[in-house]
């Protein structure tokens, strides 16, 4: 668990920097700067408040340094496995930058559909001098493809107002699986991943012990039990938005989502719902290229790179959304809510308060495991 | 055969009137008795009422006014399967999913009649139309004659008392029709029903009917046997619209008893003729003569009138001549003459005498 | 009454049409003068035929480049695609492509034995792994091969970043006895043809040339040849040697005069030279004669280790003979796996097995895709027979304002559509609401409406119900009234009118709408997707899942050939059972 402690304490150190004026600081030029870089980009993200904060964060910046790039945005990145594959069929590459999870990143590099990349030479290094594979630190970079840029995390939410639970709220994972005290509906996702580990965890199998366990016929058979003891009572979601949407129509009383989903529901929309941090499931968003991109156009993305992960601008992010950034060295230098002014710490997944008892997907394992559980999870789904 | 008679007429309709919209009569005023047995034509152009009259009494339509009544019942407001009124269409709707046989089969099946008795009665009916071998076959595999000719006998296969025809004949070439106005009036006679029979067509109407109802504008023009129909029309638009017709405008210069000179706008010339819709001297009038009744240079009595006319055209028909005339200065005027040896031939524009019969000659409403 | 005339018509003479065709056939006939067997002439003297189809050949040509380019069209965009599903339901190159040594290597290993292969097929994953991971195809066929069996994935990953080591105690060995082994020129020597040392030289040349002059130099070294003499004597090595330097080519543009050999070209050498054929590097005279007749002599002396135990070093998964059965399993240019996958059956290295029973899943969504679209397809001709039947028989101006109402559906987003149900539906929903307040059900005690069968079979119903009022309003539109009125004036009651002739005559547009709601609902992913929950999904939603996640598009491929499929076979049925004639949309 390195990751987590990185994370752990890059979260105190953004408490601790928190008030300081977070200084500019200087990026060397990339290593691509002055090669003919191509004036059009297409950047394929997630639509809504995360690509609002990469527009905010480093997009509009560069642009203003570029005025002669035009940035075309395509909200595909739910599709990006598949699009990709598409594209490079079709021997027609129409995207030129494509945000993905470390799991598609994963999947990208696997199929060679994604540009290997000596990250090194793609971000660059900290203003104090940390080589960026330093900063970003060896539990971010999951594949050779990989260009990290956030840490979120898979939590829960719960309505702070049901009459049944007589006044307790929960605060720890199993709580989810506790239907006497806490009766209601659940909204949890419709694939295996994070459900089975917190199943695990709940029937008593330590956090570290997880994926042996998960390993084992009778370790999902486990699993699929313990999440049995609630099937009936969940609704299975989909997309990122549905949790919130039901916890806020009152058709669930906790769910699963995305932490930045949720910090929107309670702060942005002032919902009666509170985050429960335990357990929460660390995962990584970042860029890939696309492989058998042109050289200009390579070298544009490799100077937007350069930039867009710098130190500074990561953490640029971080007053947009609550997603924790991808560099050590960014977390001294998040600071407030870019409208709201709220000091943002707290809500990031990284915070040690929140981050007490959290864990890591095991990306590699469930590259291996995924086909497999999945269709057990799907059958045992449709049963 | 024909009755006119209320108290034995066996359909009845009694100051019908018809609406659809509330604000215009379709049908106004209807009194009609047709008697048992009798077959009876409406005849009229389209939108004169004659199928709205038709369907009033198969139940389709309601009456907006009025009594119909079948049998001294009335049957306003029976629905139209219980009535028992056999009907058949113009456009013959045979049921395109059943063979000709299960057609016929219906109206049988509906009464719940036996199997033995409806393939009885199912020959019966084929074999009357000549039809006996087509039981098999199915509508759409028949010509449009042989299709109305099993309209025909689905309509007559549960032995209705009263069939109503809808223009039966409207979509089949001369011929064809010819033959089936012939067979329909053998059947009609042979079983003794009692047949209204609409029709646009004159000739059909008076070939085929015992009387002939015309219709305009929603009111029968004038109810009568064809021979009545077409030699003393009441008005002039039952002349032109039966047969062919001369008319010839004027005002009625004397007038006594069954005889009067009608004065012609155009020309100021006299002509003799019936008086039938004029009342007085003076009264405009349209005259009519058919066109076989006018004769060249006629031996008629001292005091008769003739009329000059300017041969126009002369048309070699066959068994007849017709020659077209400028009269009065009307270029329409025709006249028909037999093919005799000794009649004849004109050429354009020769000049010539005509005359009629007073009593062919008709003063009607202008 | 009897006259000659009242016959049928058939009978008492031709029609006009009848005659018309009559005196065509006679004409015909009349053509030509030859006798009734000789072939009837045109007018020039070649036979009547040959003419017609002289005159037709050009009227349908005509034909044919007035459709071309729909045919093209449809060609491309429609048939095209269909046939690249059959095709990748059962493509599999890949494994072959990949790893062609150890296909061949494999083709005697019995996986019944229960023991892992020998040595050479170890030692044909190695170089079959090393070309693959130079190539980064060794993760691709990790992935498909994981579809298979769990934990190849990794394996493959791993593998390709292991297998560089792979000989590397033999390098270090040769490199120890002499260092010229280290040297790429030294290799160049022993193994190119002359012809490839001539044309290489050329290269660099060229290369410098442009160099001198400031010019770009963007040229591959030439395709590299193996001499002849080497190849003989030193078969293994040359082939690898070979892949080596193609791959070296095309993958980093470099010429193997500059690039130190892999380990396994090292591994290959000591296979050589340790085998049968190393005497013969004895009577060897070609350049690097010396070296080799060196090396030739220190072998036998050589520290060894097997390749299995090298590549049980780099993972021990290659010890399992599993791992091995399925790459054997799968080892054919097409495969029956999909399918097999595709009604939860597997193949595995023993044959096709069943699934076990917690994967079983497409049997019972294939199920449950026929039992729902039919279930959608009921409730439509339900809901829509007596709408269409209202539309064909309000007054013109009366049914535009219905048809619209029945058309605005189709104005909205599907997307939208779907959410308002699911506004509607929800257990917190506008429905659940009124039923409250109404006291029908108590507040604890709210219908589950969404997220189940009941949900995706309301909002499909809805969405697909114009599909089914359509049609069956067009063909309701071609009854005359006339078929009605006939039935009772024949004394048919209203229903019995309706049951025994209108109805007979709507089944085509009934036929007509069944089929396109079925056959649309059968494929429907987005509505089952956001209301199905878990059990009002469809089969389609798997084959999305892993055209769009799990990237098996073979699968996806194989699952869309079986709807295909079904769809034909029911389609069969119908022309069989109602009669494709009794179809109509208008």
């Amino acid at each position: 668990m390195k990751l987590k402690s990185i994370l752990m304490s890059s979260g105190a150190l953004a408490l601790m920097a928190a008030g300081a004026v977070a200084q500019d600081s200087e990026t060397p030029e990339s290593p691509v700067a002055g090669e003919p870089m191509a004036d059009e980009m297409t950047i394929v993200s997630w639509g809504g408040a995360y690509q609002e904060s990469q527009l905010k964060a480093y997009v509009e910046p560069y642009q203003e340094m570029h005025p002669e790039l035009t940035v075309t945005w395509d909200e595909s990145s739910g599709e990006a496995v598949a699009g990709m594959r598409a594209q490079s069929e079709a021997n027609n590459i129409t995207w030129d930058l494509v945000d993905a999870t470390a799991a598609d990143a994963m999947r990208l590099c696997d199929e060679g559909l994604a540009m290997e990349v000596d990250i090194d030479e793609i971000a660059a290094p900290a203003p104090d001098g940390t080589e960026a594979s330093e900063d970003f630190g060896e539990d971010m970079l999951v594949s050779d493809c990989f260009i990290p840029q956030i840490a979120y995390s898979y939590t829960f939410g719960y309505r702070t107002d049901v009459s049944d639970w007589n006044g307790e709220t929960p605060d720890e994972i199993c709580d989810v699986f506790d239907l006497e005290t806490f009766p209601g509906q659940r909204s949890l996702e419709r694939r295996p991943h994070n459900n089975m580990e917190w199943a695990l965890i709940c029937d008593g199998v330590a956090m570290e012990d997880v994926y042996d366990e998960l390993e084992t016929d009778e370790g999902q058979q486990r699993a699929f039990d313990k999440l049995d003891t609630i099937k009936d009572q969940t609704v299975w979601w989909t997309a990122g938005a549905d949790t919130p949407q039901l916890l806020a129509d009152g058709e669930v009383v906790f769910g699963s989502t995305y932490n930045g989903r949720l910090f929107s529901l309670i702060v942005e929309q002032d919902q009666p719902v509170e985050m429960m941090w335990d357990a929460q499931s660390y995962d990584l968003d970042g860029w890939v290229i696309p492989e058998g991109l042109d050289e200009e156009t390579l070298n544009r993305v490799k100077d937007f790179l350069w930039f867009a992960t710098d130190t500074q601008r990561l953490a640029d992010q971080a007053k947009y959304i609550s997603y924790g950034p991808a560099r050590a060295s960014s977390a001294p230098m998040v600071g407030q809510h870019a409208e709201l002014g709220i000091d943002m710490g707290p809500h990031m997944p990284t915070n040690p308060d929140n981050s007490s008892n959290a864990f890591v997907q095991n990306y590699e394992w469930w590259a291996d495991y995924r086909d497999d559980l999945d269709a057990k999870f799907q059958a045992w789904l449709a049963q | 055969m024909a009755s006119t008679d209320s108290s034995t007429a066996f359909v009845e309709f009694d100051r019908v009137q018809k609406s659809y919209d509330g604000e215009t009569l379709v049908v106004k005023d209807l009194n009609l008795s047709i008697g048992k047995g009798e077959f009876l034509t409406m005849l009229g152009p389209s939108g004169s009422g004659k199928t709205t009259c038709l369907m009033m009494l198969a139940g389709f339509e309601t009456a907006t006014h009025g009594e119909i009544r079948l049998d001294g019942k009335e049957i306003n407001n029976i629905p139209p399967h219980k009535r028992g009124i056999g009907m058949v269409f113009q456009n013959y709707a045979l049921f395109p999913h059943m063979t000709v046989a299960e057609n016929l089969s219906f109206p049988l099946e509906v009464r719940k009649l036996g199997k033995s008795e409806r393939e009885q009665k199912i020959k019966r009916a084929l074999d009357m139309v000549q039809m006996g071998s087509f039981g098999g076959r199915r509508p759409t595999q028949l010509s449009g004659g042989q299709q109305q000719r099993i309209a025909l006998a689905r309509a007559l296969v549960f032995e209705p008392e009263l069939v109503l025809m809808d223009e039966p004949l409207g979509a089949l070439d001369k011929q064809l029709r010819e033959t089936l106005q012939f067979e329909i009036t053998r059947v009609a006679h042979d079983l003794g029903i009692t047949v209204v029979y609409v029709t646009h067509d004159q000739t059909e109407a008076l070939t085929m009917s015992d009387r002939v109802a015309v219709f305009d504008d929603g009111r029968i023009q004038q109810l009568a046997a064809p021979d009545t129909l077409y030699e003393q029309p009441q008005n002039s638009f039952v002349a032109q619209f039966i047969g062919e017709n001369n008319t010839l405008r004027g005002k009625v210069a004397k007038l006594s008893g069954d005889h009067c000179v009608v004065r012609l706008d155009e020309t100021g010339e006299e002509i003799d003729a019936l008086p039938v819709n004029v009342t007085r001297e003076g009264d405009e009038t349209l005259v009519s003569i058919r066109p076989e009744r006018v004769e060249f240079n006629p031996e008629l009595g001292p005091d008769a009138h003739t009329l000059t006319a300017e041969v126009l055209e002369f048309i070699y028909m066959g068994d007849v001549f017709r020659t077209r005339l400028k009269v009065a200065g009307r270029d329409d005027f025709i006249v028909k003459t037999r093919n005799r040896a000794d009649q004849t031939r004109f050429a354009p524009g020769q000049k010539i005498q005509i005359g009629w019969l007073p009593q062919d000659c008709r003063a009607l409403d202008p | 009454m009897t006259d000659a005339t009242t016959g049928p018509d058939h009978l008492t003479g031709p029609t006009p049409d009848n005659a018309l065709r009559d005196a065509d056939r006679a004409e015909a006939r009349g053509g030509g003068s030859g006798g009734p067997g000789d072939p009837v002439l045109a007018a020039d003297g070649t036979p009547l035929k040959q003419s017609l189809n002289r005159a037709l050949r050009a009227q349908k040509l005509r034909a044919l480049a007035l459709i071309a380019p729909l045919l093209l069209f449809i060609l491309v965009t429609f048939i095209a695609p269909i046939v690249d599903m059959l095709f990748r339901s059962v493509e599999n190159e890949i494994v072959v492509e990949t790893l062609p040594r150890t296909v061949a290597a494999l083709q005697d290993w019995d996986y019944a034995s229960g023991e892992a292969p020998d040595e050479p097929a170890y030692r044909a994953m190695a170089f079959d792994l090393m070309i693959a991971a130079e190539r980064r195809e060794h993760t691709r066929v990790g992935s498909r091969l994981n579809y298979e069996t769990t934990g190849i994935s990794s394996l493959f990953r791993k593998s390709g970043r292991g297998v560089d080591d792979v000989g590397e105690v033999y390098t270090d060995q040769f490199v120890e006895l002499n260092e010229a082994w280290e040297e790429p020129a030294t290799w160049v020597t022993l193994m190119a043809s002359e012809d490839w040392q001539e044309s290489h030289s050329e290269w660099v040349a060229a290369g410098e040339a442009a160099e001198a002059a400031d010019e770009d130099f963007d040229d591959l070294p030439p395709r590299f040849e193996v001499a002849d003499r080497i190849a003989e004597i030193l078969p293994e090595t040359a082939g690898i040697y070979q892949a080596f330097a193609d791959t070296i080519r095309t993958e980093d543009e470099e010429s193997p005069a500059e690039e130190e050999p892999w380990n396994v070209v090292y591994q290959a050498l000591y296979d050589d030279l340790s085998g049968q054929l190393g005497s013969a590097a004895e009577t060897y005279a070609g350049p690097g004669a010396d070296l080799l007749r060196e090396a030739a002599t220190a072998v036998p002396d050589f520290e060894t280790m097997t390749v299995t135990d090298q590549m049980i070093e780099v993972d021990e998964d290659w010890a399992e003979p599993e791992v091995w059965g399925t790459i054997k399993a799968f080892d054919g240019p097409y495969t029956s796996g999909y399918f097999l996958s595709s009604v939860d059956l597997q193949k595995t290295p023993d044959g096709v097995e069943r699934q076990p029973e917690g994967e079983r899943i497409y049997i019972l969504l294939f199920e449950r895709t026929l039992f729902l679209s039919l279930t959608i397809m009921a409730c439509c001709v339900a809901l829509g027979y007596p709408v269409a039947y209202l539309l064909s028989n309000l007054p013109m101006r009366t049914s535009n304002l219905l048809m619209i109402l029945v058309l605005l559906p189709f104005w909205t987003s599907l997307l939208v559509r779907t959410s308002a149900w699911k506004v509607l539906l929800q257990q917190q929903g506008v429905i659940n609401d009124v039923l409250v307040w109404l006291g029908i059900i108590s507040d604890g005690g709210r219908l589950v409406m969404i997220n189940n069968q009941f949900g995706t079979i309301v909002a499909m119903t809805h969405i697909l119900l114009p599909f089914m009022i359509l049609p069956l309003y067009s063909v309701m539109k071609t009854i005359p009234p006339s078929y009605v009125r006939a039935a009772k004036s024949l004394g048919a009651t209203n229903w019995t009118a309706f049951w025994r002739v209108y109805f007979p005559q709507s089944v085509p547009g009934i036929g007509a709408g069944c089929i396109l709601v079925f056959i649309l609902s059968i494929g429907y992913y987005i509505t089952p997707e956001l209301v199905g929950g878990t059990t009002g999904t469809f089969i389609s939603n798997r084959i999305a899942y892993h055209i769009s996640n799990s990237l098996n598009w073979g699968l996806a491929a194989a699952l869309g050939t079986i709807l295909l499929a079904v769809v034909l076979i029911l389609y069969w049925l119908y022309d069989k059972i109602v009669g494709i004639d009794n179809v109509s949309l208008g």
